[in-house]
């Protein structure tokens, strides 16, 4: 295996041009390897590219940290960020890498789907701004062409006055996400909500938000049917972690008290 | 005539100190030597080919491709291996490499020796082999129905037409819980040059290793010295042999030490599981309470090799009945032979299990009778002098069922809010959404060998300038035997200098496995003997009357100086052995056990009902400890049990879907996070054994015994429904 470590995005790209595989905080890319899954011939490792960790307001730099995100981030990304996985893997794991993997598990991305988030792509022959529902194209799969690397996470200007993350996993730490889910509301009502590990990507759930954000104070009623259009809305799998009744039970559940958070 | 006035010194971390263990710095510095940093000059690196398939016949295997990789220095398969090729820790069943048919998941096919560990696993995913997929059997009550059975056991006591006023039934089930422990499966195996192997590997028992590898290989014992080294964890996994006789074939066919380490997931199918159970019991009582009868069928699943699942069932069924008082009893076991993957040793043995299915019960009873839980449990405690409800023995030892249950309920509830909520990190839930349970169990266990095993452990003490060296087989597997042996024998030789050195398999008898709660006690049997006769030979023989680190003294006169005493050699060999057992007759009953200990536990756990998500606020515990040789090792191994039995009550599981395993990694094989660890208080009950050294009691298994019962009925408590299985997961109680 070739390993390149360039300074710059130039160079990198250009190394993904050739072919190389992108190594962020290697957190998923080296299980891979160690599971036997993947040997990539040749890496191009990003940790010293300076641009990519540069976080400047709405614009994230895909090689900034969840450590980081979970210090400086806005208050539903800061709180995902504290549940990927332990101390250790925080302080080594990129935005860019949980979005290049694209798992359906990613706490990364309900976040991103509730605030219409978009995901900055270049390569050599130059940059792109995906929607982040172009952006995710199935479990573990994404819009990224040969080629390209993700630059960055743009976000939009104004954040909704209120967001709220949660997650549901066996564990109370260091768990992967039996469903994990945002809601956002703004004073003017709009509300979303996004969720994952209930689908092949990260779903929104249209019913349940123009339902919800027609109610400027939502009755005790109302609630329940947003939690019941939310588990109506989701399509989640029966695995071995966890259940399809379960699943869809806990995301109406969970939405709705991210709702009452964002109400209270 | 003066006498020198000088203050003799006195015995510094003996028995009842907590010292410094030798092995806890390096440990955590990271300079210790585990068996996975072991090193030879000019090591190859062995891997192994394992089946895809829980149940196949071979049809053919070509291992051309993977002896052309480059650096590959040996494939071997079943046409390769000398000797008889079977092994099993209590019958040989199980071959050593699959030849004709695959029995379970990841059974071993083919092994490789190569330069490096990523060439050795690469060739051997190169072998090729051709296998026709059979249907594998994995229901273990279809097992059951068609007498593919490793064991089964009845126990009859009393009259068997006795009724009770009272009648509760219930049917309970086990997951399969993994010992997971942090070290995986590693060795190095090095050729003497004359035909003889050195081992070193991941043990729990080496003697057992050393006569399987000998037996499996048609080798002559003194072929093969196996020898202790550092081990990261066990819990039971490393009972069984599995990477060992496969070391031994490839570095006595290369001429060069091999060495293998097992990867994460290749650990969870390359060592045994805790049983599986299913259950089924009756209880009846009078109408106050009394014990009446109790009948029990308990189905284990042994999975495809026999391993210890017999000595397993037979403690299930020993202990379905649990600390208690009843006259008459009904118990049916059956350890079956499936295609799942095998089970054998897991702290607890048996125990763990049935004690879910009676205390679940004994809970149930309680709710028929209206009484309070711990009243009923009180009411019909076992104690000494009473006779053992299954086996009829009459119970010898200090058996403090009712002032455990006693000293746990006088431990205060806790009355605050816990800080951690269920859910966690995860944020999803509110203190408005938890509700609060409380729940206990009391657990019983046999410590050491039963049914007429001949149990011993041999130990020498020797006096060299290293100061008292208690040479040992007995591992240490991170529970602090090195640390305790030694406080043992400084107090019984009167000696301040003393330390524990393992030696391998030629240089010493057997010390027996390091489980079933049984070193200290055993191996401790031996160290304590060895040391009090050699104290007493040094004595007869210089005409003194102490002994300390000056020396021997007469009437506090020192006569003659350490040195000399050096000088001369001074070594005693001992071989300790406990009060014998029998195997039992056709109603199950006889002098079964040598030794029991009691635990009881009360679980606080905040719930979520909604969600199903639960904190294990705090398990408080009573146990029964015999007399404490070292605080701090008592406290951390009932600190660890109890998480232990946390895990197998609320997380930890092993997901077998037709013979695979689908979760063998610590991504989706969960153990309990500090976030998930509750607040233990322990009251420590000292009796002392009837006969274990000091008056020690084993104390490794009974905190997760009862732990895990207790931590389930707190959940049916808190959400007042019926929970019949544990791990309990969060759709067993939102939905
Ligand atoms: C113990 C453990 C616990 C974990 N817990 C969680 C958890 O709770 N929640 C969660 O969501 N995830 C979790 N993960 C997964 C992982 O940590 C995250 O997905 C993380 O964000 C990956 O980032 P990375 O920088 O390590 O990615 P890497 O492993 O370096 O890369 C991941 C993938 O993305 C590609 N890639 C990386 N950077 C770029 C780029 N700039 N452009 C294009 N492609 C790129 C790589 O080629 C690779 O395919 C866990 C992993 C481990 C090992």
């Amino acid at each position: 295996m070739q390993a390149f470590h360039p300074k710059t995005l130039d160079e990198a790209l250009a190394a993904a041009a050739d072919g190389a595989t992108p190594l962020a905080g290697g957190t998923d890319l080296m299980v891979e390897v160690n599971f036997g899954k993947r040997r990539p011939e040749m890496v191009v490792g990003l940790r010293r590219i300076a641009e990519l960790r540069e976080w400047e307001r709405s614009r994230i730099g895909s090689g900034v940290t969840w450590r980081r995100v979970e210090r400086d981030g806005p208050r539903a990304y800061a709180q995902a960020a504290r549940t990927v996985g332990s101390p250790q893997i925080r302080n080594a794991a990129t935005i860019g890498g949980n979005l290049g993997t694209a798992s359906p598990a990613g706490d990364g991305h309900p976040f991103l789907a509730a605030v219409d988030a978009s995901i900055e792509i270049a390569s050599t022959s130059g940059r792109r701004l995906v929607p982040w529902y172009e952006f995710f194209t199935g479990p573990k799969q994404n819009a990224l062409q040969p080629g390209e690397l993700i630059t960055a996470v743009v976000l939009p200007e104004r954040l909704p006055e209120r967001h709220e993350f949660g997650k549901v996993g066996v564990r109370n730490a260091m768990v992967i996400s039996t469903v994990c889910c945002v809601v956002t509301r703004d004073t003017e009502g709009s509300t979303t909500v996004a969720l994952g590990s209930v689908g092949p990507t990260p779903i929104r759930v249209p019913a349940a938000e123009e339902m919800i954000s027609a109610e400027p104070s939502p009755s005790d009623s109302a609630l329940g049917e947003f939690a019941r259009l939310v588990s109506e809305g989701v399509r989640p799998i029966t695995d071995h972690r966890s259940t399809e009744e379960y699943r869809r039970h806990a995301a109406g559940v969970l939405a709705r008290r991210l709702l009452e958070r964002c109400l209270a | 005539m003066t006498t020198p006035t000088r203050t003799r010194p006195t015995v510094t971390s003996g028995i009842g100190d907590s010292p410094l263990r030798p092995d806890g710095v390096p440990k955590l510095k990271g300079e210790f030597q585990y068996a996975q940093d072991l090193w030879s000059e000019g090591m190859l690196w062995g891997a192994t080919t394992r089946s895809p398939h829980a149940r196949a016949r071979i049809v053919s295997i070509d291992i051309g491709p993977a002896l052309a990789t480059g650096g590959v220095h040996a494939v071997l398969t079943a046409d390769d291996v000398p000797g008889p090729g079977m092994f099993g820790l209590e019958h040989p069943d199980q071959p050593v490499l699959a030849s004709d048919e695959i029995n379970y998941w990841g059974e071993p096919v083919a092994i490789v020796a190569a330069e490096d560990p990523d060439t050795a696993r690469r060739a051997a995913a190169a072998v090729v082999v051709e296998y026709e997929a059979l249907p594998p059997l994995t229901d273990p009550e279809e097992a059951d129905r068609a007498d593919s059975v490793f064991r089964r056991l009845q126990i009859r006591s009393g009259d068997q037409e006795v009724t009770g006023e009272v009648v509760v039934e219930g049917y309970y089930e086990v997951g399969t819980q993994d010992q997971a422990p942090l070290g995986t499966e590693a060795g190095l195996a090095v050729p003497d040059g004359s035909g003889g192997v050195d081992l070193y590997a991941t043990s729990q028992f080496v003697h057992a290793d050393q006569s399987q590898v000998v037996e499996a290989l048609g080798l002559r014992p003194e072929q093969v010295r196996s020898h202790p080294t550092g081990v990261g964890g066990a819990f039971g996994a490393r009972e069984d042999v599995n990477l060992h006789i496969h070391l031994v074939m490839l570095a006595l066919h290369t001429g060069q030490p091999v060495k293998m380490v097992y990867q994460r997931s290749e650990s969870f199918t390359g060592h045994v599981h805790r049983h599986p159970a299913r259950m089924w019991y009756r209880h009846h009582a009078t109408r106050d309470g009394k014990l009446v009868r109790v009948e029990a069928k308990i189905l284990l699943d042994g999975g495809a090799y026999a391993s210890t699942t017999s000595a397993v069932l037979a403690n299930a069924c020993y202990f379905a009945v649990g600390p208690y008082r009843v006259d008459s009893v009904l118990v049916e076991g059956i350890g079956v032979k499936t295609n799942n993957p095998p089970c054998g040793a897991m702290r607890g043995f048996g125990a763990v299990q049935s004690n879910f299915g009676y205390e679940s019960q004994m809970d149930r009873l309680a709710a028929e009778l209206g009484m309070d839980p711990l009243e009923l449990r009180r009411r019909n405690a076992l104690a000494t002098g009473d006779r053992n409800p299954t086996t009829q023995q009459v119970i010898q030892t200090p058996l403090p069922v009712a002032e455990c249950i006693d000293s746990l309920a006088a431990i205060p509830l806790p009355d605050g809010d816990d800080p951690i909520l269920p859910g966690g990190s995860g944020l999803t839930t509110d203190r408005s959404h938890i509700v609060r349970g409380v729940g206990y169990s009391v657990g019983i266990k046999n410590l050491g060998f039963s049914e007429g095993s001949d149990d011993y452990a041999e130990a020498r003490v020797r006096l060299t300038d290293e100061g008292a060296v208690v040479e040992t087989a007995a591992i240490e597997v991170g529970q602090g035997l090195v640390t305790v042996l030694a406080q043992m024998a400084r107090t019984a030789l009167g000696i301040s200098k003393a330390i524990v050195r393992h030696v391998d398999t030629s240089r010493i008898g057997s010390a027996g496995s390091t489980s079933a709660s049984r070193q200290t006690q055993i191996s401790g049997g031996a160290v304590m003997e060895a040391s009090r006769r050699l104290r007493e030979r040094i004595l007869a023989h210089h005409g003194g009357d102490e002994l300390d680190d000056l020396g021997v003294h007469r009437a506090g006169e020192l006569i003659a100086p350490m040195s000399e005493l050096i000088r001369e050699g001074w070594e005693e060999t001992y071989t300790f052995r406990h009060p014998p057992t029998t195997p039992p007759d056709d109603d199950g009953h006889g002098d079964i056990h040598a030794d029991f200990a009691i635990a009881a536990h009360r679980a606080v756990v905040d719930v979520d009902p909604e969600l199903g998500l639960v904190r294990v606020v705090r398990v408080d515990t009573a146990q029964d400890v015999g007399r404490v040789l070292n605080p701090v090792s008592v406290q951390g191994q009932i600190e660890g049990g109890i998480m232990q039995g946390v895990g197998l009550a609320v997380m930890e599981e092993l997901v077998i879907q037709d013979g695979v395993i689908r979760n063998p990694n610590f991504t989706d094989y969960l153990l309990p996070t500090i976030l998930d660890a509750p607040d233990v208080e322990m009251l420590l009950i000292e009796q002392g054994s009837w006969w274990g050294p000091f008056g020690a009691k084993g104390v490794g298994e009974p905190p997760t015994i009862s732990s895990t019962a207790a931590v389930a009925a707190a959940i049916r408590n808190a959400i007042g429904r019926d929970l019949n299985r544990v791990p309990v997961r969060p759709e067993d109680i939102a939905l």
